[in-house]
């Protein structure tokens, strides 16, 4: 990041707004109030055009071709590894592997990690707060293995209960996967310290940073993360596209996930041997668009300054946490003392899905349901919560307007 | 309000989400199914008694949004006495109303059709739905049903 960036100068909203076309347009006839950025972000005008600039001059397939544009498309394609590696301040692109999405790289992670080093009797832990592709993938992994998956507790506020987390990794977990964020909470785990007591009972950590990685810098080094995995549609970038970072020397350690082209170095009948890092974890075609799009919402993201950006949504968030707060029986759910974006809570009686609908109707997109969370709505004893969430384009007149639908909510149920 | 939203939201659809009619367990049920919409998170148990080819007693628990609430609700006031033929024939036409493109007109369900609003909002069809995906499924001696 480049010292003017972080520099956290004030975000000009009306600036950001004009890059993003979809914000002048009208849902029911009301102006569009979108507050479901935690499902996914929209994108700016930089983002559509480096789409458009890709496929009308470089298009070509990667690593391949001896023409012009295969080496254009190539350049491209590793130009945009770069910028994914400085954004996340990772030592080396070969650290950087485009997956299709966060699900995809844990996977990969859960696949890969646990052929070499998961064994029966061993254990993963994961959290109680963590989303369905965080849970499921090490499910299946400790069904191949024979392996046990623990779950660490969250308590009333949505925090982790470090105590327990520390005390749960034992001698025989050999990974510990945790959300940077929660989607249905907001709540910010305290990473350094998760990846602190892992390393010190020798277990690897991935960090699920779906949430979190446009919402505050992220430094991979600094957390000292075995992995981390993000996804390009939160990032303001398109879909189909996100990023596995892990540390070189445990990616080179790793066998393959996928297998096909791109990834092996030579191929007979009786053996195949692998290629370099990271193409050695990227089988077939990749989404080389996807890529070139992403690294451009990640420049617009750095032009814009996460410092900025982040200290806007925590000023929204206070607001909107305040607002929704006023409407006569809201429960928050979720109310971690360190959160980002997320305003998560119920009304009463009144069911999230009734409130998605009226809000619809005023222009408000939020989500509703349970978040691909559903062990989080147990711990809280509810089916389902409806969400805002906030990003750096949203603006306090929007969060007025949420109010006001919230109102609207109350009357029709009253 | 739009009116749009008043006719999803009709007095009688508030009512029954607040007041369910046949909202208990039937203790000995001859048929018994539960139902889930993945969606929204609702859960939708049903139990009947059947007495011959006629639903002589019906009642649900669960719990979901105020259109599968009230469905339900309405559902099980609909079919109560009535033979099974009747209730699958009703069924057909429910999903017709339900289904049916808005600018379309429907036929008149009686009580049930304070439902035909939501015609207007496609993802919430299958919260309407849900009660008698539940019903058939109990008659078929499923145990389980979805609106997937």
């Amino acid at each position: 990041m480049t010292p003017t960036a972080l520099s956290g100068a004030v975000l000009d909203v009306a600036r950001v707004r004009a890059d993003f076309p979809i914000l002048r347009r009208e849902v029911h006839g009301k102006p569009l109030v979108y507050l479901d950025n935690a499902a996914t972000a929209q994108k700016p005008r930089q983002v559509l055009d480096a789409l458009t600039a890709y496929y009308t001059g470089q298009n070509a397939n990667v690593h391949r071709g001896v023409h012009l544009l295969s080496q254009v498309a190539t350049d491209a394609y590793e130009a945009a590894r770069e910028t994914v590696r400085s954004f996340f301040n990772a030592s080396s692109v070969q650290e950087i592997v485009f997956t299709r999405n966060s699900t995809e790289g844990i996977n990969l992670v859960a696949h890969a990690f646990g052929a070499a080093r998961v064994d029966e009797g061993d254990e993963v832990l994961i959290t109680a707060m963590e989303h369905h592709s965080n849970i499921v993938p090490w499910q299946l992994l400790c069904q191949r293995a024979g392996a046990r998956l623990r779950v660490a507790p969250i308590d009333d506020r949505g925090e982790l209960l470090l105590d327990d987390l520390d005390a749960m990794i034992g001698p025989r977990t050999r990974i510990v996967a945790v959300a940077h964020m929660s989607n249905a909470l907001g709540t910010i785990n305290p990473i350094e310290q998760i990846v602190g007591f892992a390393h010190a009972k020798g277990a690897a950590v991935l960090v699920d940073g779906s949430q979190a990685a446009y919402h505050m810098p992220v430094d991979v080094r600094a957390l000292d993360c075995d992995f981390y995995v993000a996804t390009g549609h939160k990032l303001y970038g398109p879909t189909g596209i996100g990023v596995l970072y892990g540390k070189a020397s445990l990616l080179e350690s790793l066998p393959p996930f996928l297998g096909g082209g791109d990834m092996i170095r030579s191929v007979t009948f009786e053996q195949s041997t692998w290629n370099d890092l990271p193409h050695k974890f990227e089988a077939g075609t990749p989404n080389i668009a996807g890529a070139i799009g992403l690294a451009a919402a990640l420049d617009y993201i750095r032009s814009v300054g996460l410092t900025a950006i982040a200290q806007h949504e925590q000023e929204l968030l206070a607001y909107a946490t305040s607002v929704v707060s006023e409407i006569p029986g809201v429960r928050l759910i979720g109310t971690a003392r360190n959160k980002a974006s997320v305003v998560s809570f119920v009304m009463g009686e009144v069911h999230p899905h009734d409130i998605g609908t009226i809000l619809d109707r005023e222009g408000v997109a939020i989500r509703t349901g349970h978040h691909c969370a559903q062990p989080v709505m147990e711990r809280f004893g509810i089916p389902a919560t409806a969400r805002a969430s906030v990003a750096m384009y949203n603006t306090r007149e929007e969060i007025d307007v949420l109010g006001r639908a919230l109102r609207r909510v109350r009357e029709v149920f009253a | 309000m739009t009116a749009d939203l008043n006719d999803l939201y009709q007095e009688v659809i508030l009512d029954h989400n607040k007041r369910p009619r046949n909202f208990r367990v039937l203790d000995k049920p001859s048929h018994h199914a539960e139902g889930f919409n993945p969606l929204c998170g609702d859960r939708l148990h049903l139990f009947l008694n059947v007495d011959g080819d006629r639903i002589a007693d019906v009642a649900f628990q669960g719990s979901g949004c105020a259109i599968s609430k009230a469905s339900a609700s309405l559902m099980t006031d609909a079919v109560k006495g009535r033979s099974i033929s009747e209730v699958r024939d009703l069924f057909e036409r429910f999903r017709r109303m339900v289904t049916t493109p808005s600018d379309c007109s429907v036929e008149d369900l009686g009580k049930l059709s304070v439902l035909a609003g939501v015609r207007e909002f496609p993802v919430r069809v299958k919260c309407a739905s849900l009660a008698w995906h539940v019903l058939q499924a109990a008659l078929d001696r499923e145990e389980r049903a979805t609106t997937e």
